[in-house]
Formats: structure tokens, sequence, C-alpha cells
């Protein structure tokens, strides 16, 4: 999405030239609030006091019952001591490094696949490709731990036949991988699309001038799509890790955490910590780490648009 | 297969080419189309095995090795699925949540996004950063507070309590004010002079001409909200009140102990229907929306 905020609605009108446009002005105001003030009730209840009331709650020990005590910073610290804490941030992170490549490799793949003027049925593929994104990851969960399902999958029996016995994948050290390779199947259409916007967008005298100097299409890749792509490429890397520290669904379905906390993330753990422990104290500091990787990500966004849009200018 | 598609507008971004007509060009073509249909086939594959195993007799689910396709189909699954969860309930619920969230954003972004992008009024530029700097909070952070809202409310499994949090959100404000100042001014000027008021120029104006805008976010809220797991899991704890997403877990779930795979299947299967159909109708255009949403 963009965070491009040069175009400002009109012109501003001249204030201090006397009492007419000043009402009117205030007149403006009002109505401009009137339009705002459904959306902006719901943003202030349901987003900006949740989480003041999240960071308040960080510092206590509430339960979600009775009383609840001031506990300073006590959560936080054991966020980042207990094993079982740094272990889910770590497994976080892990997704992140696995799935952030592996939507943005395959996506790009496909859409300088689909972006050839000389493959056939493009749009078909492209239909096809990106048919997972539009289901839930709770089907596709369901879908692949039938697939793998070692005693009846097909999957499973197909691995079988070229020597591989995975036995139940989702109870082994490959948990993790697998669970986000289910993320990444349910997800890289989506990517694709925004690359081949992205494609779109580059102008075709650049391969023409580099045609003209004999540049090959490896050449080409590098030197004019990669470029080309920088912004895109932006949106699409933060919004891939963003996504990821969100991962739930799969490991709510398939693993529960499992096998030994391998596949607990920071979101799973704010679930089984504030709805099954109630440990509502506990689960808001790990809410506020959630919170304050994202809103890292998001400043750093900020901070390449404003410097791309510089360089562009 | 080797003629080029004349009906596909040329991208700009290639010069036309020709027929291949070496024999490494045919085979490097042959090559890539050979690995577009093995991602396909990746893709459409898990989707069309939940279809079929759906009306797979279970006895056959359980054999070994297991076959893509049945020796017969029956109905059986989904005869057994709706004795195990109230199966059309759930699926009016996922409909009724999905469609009221969907609605109801529609009208509060519109018209907060109409005030941003359209009036010019003292404060605009403060909402505006205001709004950007809260879109980045991800809603898993805010779980436990806006739970203990509903419950205190009393809209733990109620409509309210899955949809009235949801009525309005920063990045679908964003992303239609972006698109409203895009608008040509002279658009509303005219309809001012003929004396329309504010509430008018959105409605007849602006709106009609945003309408790839509102589809894509019509389209993104419907889709995610019906896909949801989290949200319905916490807002709402007994099967009648459970959107379809969230009630299928109530058959892989292990507490009561998981249902035959069929039975899975024949739910996945109902869940996934009303997108795929949908996303079936109108793919070029949801396509477009994607592409849209993350363009600058």
């Amino acid at each position: 999405m963009s965070m491009s905020l040069t175009a400002r609605p009109g012109s501003r009108a001249p204030r201090r030239i006397g009492g007419v446009v000043a009402r009117h002005e205030r007149a403006r105001s009002l109505r401009a609030l009137a339009f705002l003030a459904p959306a902006l009730l719901v943003i202030v209840v349901f987003v900006l006091f949740p989480a003041l009331e999240a960071l308040r709650l960080s510092f206590t020990d509430a339960s979600g019952f009775g009383q609840s005590s001031w506990v300073g910073l006590d959560n936080y610290v054991e966020v980042f001591s207990s094993s079982s804490s740094r272990r889910a941030i770590l497994n976080t992170l892990a997704y992140a490094a696995m799935y952030g490549p592996g939507v943005i490799i395959f996506g790009l793949a496909c859409a300088l696949l689909l972006n050839r003027q000389d493959i056939p049925f493009r749009s078909f593929f492209r239909t096809i490709i990106f048919l997972p994104f539009v289901i839930s990851m709770a089907v596709a969960s369901i879908a692949w731990n039938f697939l793998l399902d070692p005693n009846l999958g097909l999957v499973s029996y197909w691995l079988s036949k070229i020597g591989i016995h995975g036995g139940d994948l989702f109870a082994s050290s490959w948990a993790l991988p697998v669970v986000t390779g289910i993320a990444v199947w349910k997800n890289f259409g989506y990517f694709m699309v925004i690359f081949l916007a992205g494609l779109q967008g580059i102008p075709g005298h650049l391969y023409e001038a580099a045609t003209l100097d004999g540049a090959g299409p490896w050449r080409k890749l590098f030197a004019v799509t990669l470029p080309g792509l920088r912004s895109t490429m932006t949106f699409v890397i933060i919004f891939a890790l963003v996504g990821s520290f969100q991962a739930f669904d799969q490991i709510y379905i398939l693993t529960q955490g499992g096998p030994d906390h391998a596949t607990e993330t920071i979101v799973y753990r704010i679930y089984t910590d504030g709805f099954r422990d109630f440990e509502m104290g506990y689960a808001s500091a790990f809410s506020y780490v959630l919170l304050a990787i994202t809103l890292v990500l998001g400043l750093v966004q900020l901070r390449i648009n404003a410097a791309q849009e510089k360089d562009l200018i | 297969m080797t003629a080029p598609t004349a009906s596909v507008a040329p991208s700009p971004a290639l010069t036309p080419r020709r027929r291949p007509t070496t024999p490494s060009q045919i085979a490097r073509k042959a090559l890539l189309l050979a690995g577009l249909m093995a991602i396909s086939a990746l893709t459409a594959f898990p989707v069309l095995v939940v279809a079929i195993a759906a009306f797979t007799p279970e006895a056959q689910i359980n054999d070994w090795p297991p076959r893509l396709l049945p020796d017969s189909f029956t109905l059986a699954n989904f005869t057994d699925l709706a004795q195990r969860l109230p199966i059309g309930r759930q699926m009016w619920n996922s409909f009724v949540f999905a469609a009221a969230v969907t609605v109801l954003a529609l009208i509060f972004n519109s018209l907060a996004a109409y005030a941003l992008a359209r009036i010019d009024f003292r404060g605009n530029g403060l909402v505006l950063t205001v709004l950007i700097a809260t879109m980045m909070i991800p809603f898993q952070a805010l779980l436990i507070p806006i739970y203990q809202m509903v419950a205190s409310l009393g809209w733990v499994n109620t409509l309210w309590g899955l949809v009235v949090p949801r009525a309005a959100d920063v990045a679908g404000i964003f992303l239609l004010r972006q698109f409203f100042v895009t608008l040509p001014r002279d658009l509303d000027s005219a309809a001012r002079i003929d004396g329309a008021g504010e509430l008018r120029v959105f409605w007849s104006i602006i709106l009609p001409n945003a309408k790839p805008a509102l589809l894509t976010m019509a389209l993104f809220h419907f889709v995610n909200n019906w896909n949801d797991l989290l949200w319905p899991l916490i807002m709402t704890n007994d099967s009648a009140h459970r959107p379809l997403t969230a009630g299928l877990t109530l058959l892989t779930g292990s507490a009561t102990g998981a249902a035959p795979y069929g039975v899975v299947m024949a739910g996945s299967l109902l869940a996934i229907v009303p997108l795929v159909v949908m996303y079936l109708l109108v793919q070029r255009r949801f396509i477009e929306g994607v592409a849209m949403s993350g363009l600058k």
C-alpha cells in the first residue's frame, strides 16, 4: 500500500482574511468531522484504546478474572528470559526467514514467466496459481494434512515411492519448515500478481536499449528488471515480513505448537497464554513484542519509500 | 501451442517476439511451459483433492496405497457432517459476518476517506498522520483488550462482537483515500456550483467514479473475514454461533476427537466453494484489484 502523502486535497483557503472565511472553515471542519465520525469512533474504541490497554495490561499480572496487580517489567523480563518464550520469538524469525524468500522467489519466477509474450494460456495459469490465495489457511492446512498423512496421504505415498519415508512430518523436526511451506503455497500467487503489476510498470524502451547493447536475458534481469522492481520489492518484503509475524492458523490446526514447542510462534503464544492459560498480562507483553516488531517494519518502509521518492525526483 | 496469443494485449515491457524457429528456442519454450504447468498443478492439486475426497467413501480414503479417484462417489460424508456440525447455520454465520463487515466498512471507510481526500479542513494532515501511525498495529496484538471489551458488553457469541470492532479499518480508509485523491477536482466543483452538498458530491460523484477501489476493498474484506480463523475462534465459543472456518476446527480438534477425513473434507469443501465460485466469476477484476493494492 502506498505511503505517499504528497497529494494533498486542494489548496488551503487563506485564513485571516475575515470572519466569513473563518466561518466557512469552521463549517467545513464540522462537515469533515461528520464524515469521519463513524470510522474514527470504531478506530478509537477498537484500535487506539486497546493499544493503550494492552500496554497497561502488559505491566500487570491480569488473568481475566478478579484483581490484578502491577508487576512492572516482570512480564517483559519473562518474555526475553524464559526459554520457551525465546523459542517462540526465534521460531517466528525462522518462519519469516523461510516464508519471505519463499513467496518472493516463487512469486517473482511465476511473474517473469507470465510476463513473457511467447507463453500461451497466460491468464489461465495466472488464475490457477492465484487460486490458493482465495481459500482459507485453515482449509489449506487441512488439505495438506490429508496429503501428507503417512498412513493414507497421496503425497506421502508418492514420496515413499521415491524412497522418502518422512513419517508424520508435523511431529518431526520438519514441522516448522512444513507449516511455513503451506503458507508459501497458499500465498505466493498474491506476490506473483503484485510482481506482475510491477513488471508492467517497467518501460519497454529500457529492454530495447539493453537488447541493442547486446544484453542477454540474465543481464536484462539484473540490469533492467530487478532495478525496475525496486519499489515493488520494498512493499513485498515488508508485506511478507509483517505477514510472517502473524503466523497462527496452520499451527493451531496442524501442530498446536509442537512437537516440543518447535512450531510455537508469537501469535500462537498470545493465543495460548491469553486465552487458554489466562495469563493475560504476560500475553499482553507478547502482544507488545509483536506490535513493536511490526511498527519497526512500518518505519523502515516509510524511510525506504521516502528515500526512493527523493531518488526518483 | 506454438502460436503467440494474439488476443492478449502486448506488454509494454517486451518487444514483440517472433515465433520460435530454432530447435533450441522451441526447447526452451517447452521447458518454460512445463515449469508453469508443474506450478499450476501444485497449486490446484490440493484443492482438487479436497473436492474429490469430500465425495469419497471413508473406506476408500483409508485404503493403502491411496488413489486420487475412488471407485464410487458418495454423499455420506455430508450427512455425517450435518450430524457433527450445524453446518447450514455456520455457513449462514460466515456469510452474515463477512457481508456485514464488508458493507459497514464500505460505508464508514469511504465516508472517512472522502473527508480526508476531498474536504480541506483544519486537522486533515493530523488525522491522516495518526491513522497511518495506527495502520501497522496488527489486530493480533489487540486481541486481549478487545476480547475483554466485547465480553464486558455481553457480545461474545454474537454477531455484534464479530462485526462491530471491524466496522472500519485504517488500511481500507487509506486505500480509498489514495484513490479518491486522484479523481479530478473538476468533477465535484461542477456539482457544487449546481448547489450540491457534501453528501451529494460523495454519493453521486465520488462513489460512482471509485468503483474499482470500492470493489477491491469489498472483495478483500469479504474474503479475509470469511477465511479468518483466530478472530472468530476468540469471539465465539459455541458451535451454533461460529462461522464455518472456525467451526471446522471442531472437526479437527483433539478435544472432541478428530472426525474422519471424509467428513473434514466435506466441511472444508463447503467452506471454500462460495469463495472459489466468486473468484472464478470475477477473477479478472479480483486480480486487478489485488494488483492495485500493491501499487504506489
